[in-house]
């Protein structure tokens, strides 16, 4: 088979028209699904049953199902609904970039809150009872003990997700919108060179991991100065 | 000074705890007067640690009654905060916070709790890292110290909210030998200051020469207690016997 690097070297401009798209999808969805992870996450460690239970249950069906079902749900689904269509959200959930949006951060920060919560359990009692014993308040200790040591704990995991996040933007092509992969199943459906094209367009999200990547290691290295030893 | 002058700072009535179904403390009885020192030994297990942990209410005590400085322990929130402030503790991981300097482990409670001003807990923090003989080490982490001297910069930090009374728990049983009298040897200028101190631990040295009554406990109940010089030359109890005669043969 003939192999058009001309091609390749034309759509990847085509498609980064489209990376301001991507990167909205990743930013917006990324803040929301952070806020709505510690959310669940407080809710989680309450100790009260009636709050940790509904969180519990939210949190096995957003990380149990496909996250495309999930959007198809919310695209197609919910409009159906005439409640939706009369409610405050439907100016949101009437653009798929809303439904996006809305499906993306839902899911991220179902997995996020358990990231979270793997760092709160990783956090020795001992210091937060050291904090109680000098009589540091349960909410001080977990703003000045417990967060900073766990946000510490858990960036490799959140790295991780904020990767798999960026991927997951690609799915937003499916409900129409031209991010850079809705771009490049355009010029696929005009061009009929899905090899050249997906190909560049891999590239494209291989830079972005690897910049993603880079970035959290350098916040990890800053992070954690405290347990470097200068011998 | 004379019985009756004796200022009670903690009085533990009957004091029974829970794990469970198991018992780690049977109606426990111990006063404890101001400036006294109390050295509490026992076999691994015998709820020594359990003991000073309900002092402070690290673990709730079931039954009976436990007062500290005249607030009694009970379920409200403001007295623990109260007793909290008043009772120092240095624990035997030492427990310092990993992501804070040694300064800032001094000065984080006073700035929370106290909430003094931070030039005055600056000076405070330095004046007692000079006491406990490193102020060379302020700025540094606490994962770049030796385990001394993470525990003398434990004392310290318990000392910034100055405590009435000081409760150790085994605070010299996670080092290096040769690091342990760096850390008695501030627990006795302590005790020389007329600090009121309950101290977990099987230093008999330090007993001897510190402490105003030494308690013996075996499964969760006080077997034996007294001033050192009975305690060690004439006990009583064959279990005190026993546990002496195996901590000190070696």
């Amino acid at each position: 088979m003939s192999f058009d690097i001309e091609l390749i070297l034309d759509s990847i401009p085509k498609m980064l028209v489209g990376i301001g798209l991507t990167f909205e999808l990743l930013f917006l969805s990324l803040a929301l699904g952070t806020a709505l992870g510690i959310f669940l996450l407080i809710l989680r460690i309450s100790g009260r049953w009636y709050l940790a239970a509904p969180t519990m249950v939210y949190i096995y069906i957003f990380r149990g199902t496909p996250i495309l079902v999930q959007i198809f749900i919310i695209y197609y689904g919910l409009p159906q609904l005439e409640f939706v269509r009369d409610s405050i959200f439907w100016p949101i959930l009437k653009e798929p970039f809303g439904c996006a949006i809305v499906a993306l951060s839902l899911n991220t920060g179902a997995y996020l809150s358990e990231i979270f919560r793997g760092g709160v359990l990783g956090v020795d009692r001992g210091l937060t009872e050291a904090a109680a014993a000098l009589g540091i308040s349960v909410r001080q200790r977990f703003i000045y003990i417990t967060s900073p040591i766990a946000i510490r704990l858990c960036l490799p995991a959140y790295s991780n997700d904020v990767v798999s996040l960026m991927k997951s933007t690609a799915l937003a092509s499916t409900i129409t919108l031209l991010d850079m992969m809705g771009i490049a199943r355009t010029i696929v459906a005009e061009t009929y060179a899905p090899y050249e094209v997906f190909i560049s367009v891999m590239v494209i999200y291989l830079v972005i991991t690897w910049a993603i990547q880079r970035t959290f290691a350098w916040i990890e290295k800053r992070m954690s100065r405290h347990v470097r030893r200068e011998a | 000074m004379s019985k009756a002058d004796r200022q009670l700072m903690i009085e533990l009535e009957n004091v029974d705890k829970f794990f469970g179904s198991f018992q780690a403390l049977k109606g426990v009885n111990l006063t404890v007067g101001k400036g006294e020192k109390v050295v509490v030994c026992g076999p691994s297990g015998s709820g020594k640690s359990t003991l000073i942990r309900c002092i402070n209410r690290l673990e709730q005590h079931n039954n009976g009654k436990i007062v500290v400085n005249g607030h009694e322990l009970t379920g409200a929130v403001k007295d623990i905060d109260a007793v909290r402030r008043e009772v120092g503790m240095v624990f035997q991981s030492f427990n310092l916070f990993p992501h804070l300097t040694v300064i800032d482990n001094l000065m984080l409670a006073p700035k929370l709790v106290r909430k003094t001003p931070k030039a005055e807990n600056r000076k405070k923090a330095m004046r007692l890292l000079e006491r406990v003989k490193i102020p060379e080490q302020a700025d540094k982490w606490p994962s770049q110290l030796s385990g001394g001297q993470q525990q003398r910069v434990a004392i310290a930090r318990a000392l910034c909210m100055n405590p009435e009374i000081i409760l150790f728990d085994e605070p010299t049983s996670a080092l290096d030998p040769e690091m342990i009298s760096e850390v008695l040897d501030v627990m006795i200028d302590l005790a020389r200051e007329g600090m009121t101190m309950i101290c977990v631990s099987h230093e008999m040295g330090f007993a001897r020469s510190v402490a105003d009554n030494v308690v013996f406990m075996d499964e969760g109940e006080i077997v034996e207690s007294g001033p050192p010089g009975t305690f060690f030359d004439n006990p009583k109890n064959d279990r005190t016997k026993l546990f002496l005669k195996q901590i000190l043969s070696h």
